[in-house]
């Protein structure tokens, strides 16, 4: 018990963004047309890329001698990095095609 | 200083996804959002490697990771440009999953920092010289991320073809053991003595990788793009785990924003399907089949048109409607069917597209797969539209679609999709449907409508049938 109310003492800024963050997500797409479902999954998918960064973190900071923390380290920035750019290229390729249609009719 | 740049660089980006997501869930801002939230994520990624300090101290092996970086830049950018629009469902998994695996090696990292640490204290529990905030996040972040690494990656085979659909009885009383094993596992590490704490978490995070694929394994293909979406929002909570680990606000919003907003578009998909998402999680296809065969066994027989008949009757009719499905996708044919859809037009012939919104992998498939080859926006009805038109409509031709124009739907409540909004294509005056044999759909039952007396068979591959059927309509 005192584990849990320290641990909220200590995290509440972080917990009220998990909050606030868990409505926006719901408010932004509650309506979305089914037309966008796919795109709009693949463009969530890009944004959690950000994930990155923690691997960015991890390079930067491991000693040269911390054989794991540099292979993994280095692996986590190649796989973050192609989630970032498929994702958002992939995206920007389904997009491009609805553009397409919409400047015709 | 810096950190002050950096915390606002953090801002813009967490401001930028909110954006971008919202203007991605509408079509004309769509594109525009998906660009805003890109430069976003570079001002984060570039911001991070200059301005980021740990303890005071810049970051370091600059080398290394703009090595990594243009090895993921390049091959991101080739996958993603090379791969054909019909691979796209499959590559968003195959992206997710990778994602999930980055942020699953940051967890076993930091979690290998936490173990070094202790190591002075191999006796004492875990649980008394570690940081349980700490702890929480690393074995989250792990659990979820390698989770949502081998579903995406089982869910990529499935798409592509690679991985066979296998259920077996007790499936799910086996993934829920696993289950109950990983979270067993975890709380097992918290309380080992510190010096050993390494084996059970590597346990765990294996065991996480086997549910992953156990998850995903019975669930039928046709579903896929419901799990993709439920995986991309895990991967999202999991890259919050990692945010959270380094107090970092860009990882943290990013990541819950995508896990909140992921679980609802799940839920959306599942409710276009008129599904729920318990039953696309537990009601594999597999169970039900039996009793969906056991129905209608009366009349088996199917009836083949000849594609110069074929030809003829699409030619001579004043209506067409085509149904376009994965069929269509796979045989890589949208620009032949566009091809056709001129030709029967310059005929006086009036053509129109009738979408399902799941027909193919993803919702939305078969319109990105239309738009590839130019057909006019005007021309494709959505559902509901479409519906109203097939009784004035004299042929209705199914391409490659199975599943999303089945009847049972309608009238056989045994049927595992029963509920699901269909077109009714049996409204029409005829049907020709065309497809490769007469195996089954995904969902991997029965469709009425082949023994309609209404329907007609073609058999072949969507792009020669369509081929073929332009050249002989051209001799008429």
């Amino acid at each position: 018990m005192e584990a849990i109310s320290s641990f909220l003492q200590q995290n509440l800024d972080m917990i009220y963004v998990v909050i606030l963050m868990i409505f926006l997500g719901f408010e932004i797409i509650n309506r979305v047309p089914s037309v966008l479902h796919t795109p709009l999954m693949s463009g969530a998918n890009a944004i959690h890329g950000v994930v990155i960064i923690g691997a960015i973190i991890i390079m930067g900071k491991a000693e040269s001698d911390n054989y794991l923390a540099l292979i993994l380290g280095f692996i986590a920035v190649v796989l973050g990095t192609l989630n970032v750019v498929g994702g958002f290229v992939v995206t920007d390729r389904m997009l491009e095609m609805f553009k397409k249609k919409n400047q015709k009719s | 200083m810096s950190i002050s740049i950096l915390a606002i660089c953090y801002i813009i980006a967490s401001v930028t996804y909110i954006l971008g997501l919202k203007m991605l869930s509408h079509p004309a801002t769509a594109r525009k959002g998906n660009l805003i939230a890109a430069g976003g994520m570079t001002l984060a990624i570039a911001a991070t490697i200059f301005l980021y300090t740990n303890d005071g101290k810049p970051l370091g092996n600059f080398g290394w990771i703009f090595t990594a970086m243009t090895i993921g830049l390049v091959l991101g950018w080739l996958i993603a440009k090379k791969v054909k629009m019909t691979a796209m469902p499959e590559l968003v998994s195959f992206f997710n999953g990778m994602g999930g695996a980055c942020a699953a090696l940051i967890a076993i990292v930091e979690f290998d920092y936490m173990y070094r640490a202790n190591l002075n204290t191999p006796d004492v529990a875990f649980s008394s010289v570690a940081h349980f905030g700490h702890y929480l996040a690393i074995i989250a972040g792990s659990i979820i991320g390698s989770t949502s690494f081998s579903g995406s990656m089982i869910a990529w085979g499935k798409l592509n073809g690679s991985i066979k659909d296998v259920s077996f009885k007790g499936q799910h009383f086996l993934n829920l053991i696993v289950l109950v094993l990983v979270f067993g596992f975890a709380v097992y590490t918290w309380f080992s003595p510190a010096g050993h704490a390494n084996i059970p978490f590597f346990i765990t995070v294996f065991l996480a990788l086997v549910y992953g694929v156990a998850f995903v394994q019975p669930i039928g293909g046709a579903d896929m793009p419901v799990v993709i979406s439920l995986l991309n929002s895990f991967t999202g909570v999991a890259a919050a785990c990692d945010g959270f680990l380094y107090n970092n606000k860009a990882m943290l919003t990013g990541g819950i924003l995508v896990g909140a907003a992921g679980s609802l578009l799940t839920i959306l998909m599942c409710r276009a399907m008129n599904r729920s998402l318990k039953n696309v999680l537990i009601g594999s296809f597999g169970g039900t089949k039996a009793s969906a065969k056991a129905g209608p066994a009366t009349q088996k027989a199917i009836k083949e048109i000849s594609l110069s008949d074929a030809a003829m009757v699409l030619a001579y009719a004043k209506k067409v409607m085509i149904v376009p499905g994965y069929g269509l996708a796979v045989a890589q044919a949208q620009h032949s069917v566009h091809d056709l859809e001129k030709l029967l037009v310059e005929r006086g012939v009036d053509v129109r597209y009738a979408i399902h919104p799941v027909a193919g992998r993803m919702p939305g498939h078969m319109n990105v797969l239309l738009a590839e080859a130019d057909v006019d926006y005007d021309k494709l009805l959505e559902m509901e539209t479409a519906n109203d038109e097939f009784k004035t409509t004299d042929v209705v031709l199914v391409l490659g679609a199975n599943d999303v124009v089945n009847p049972a739907a309608k009238n056989d409540p045994g049927s595992p999709i029963y509920g699901m909004p269909v077109l009714n294509v049996e409204e029409a005056n005829m049907v020709i449907v065309n497809k490769r044999s007469m195996k089954p759909g995904y969902a991997g039952i029965e469709n009425e409508l082949f023994y309609s007396r209404k329907t007609s068979m073609l058999f072949g591959d969507a792009k020669k049938v369509l081929q073929e059927l332009i050249s002989q309509i051209k001799e008429i």
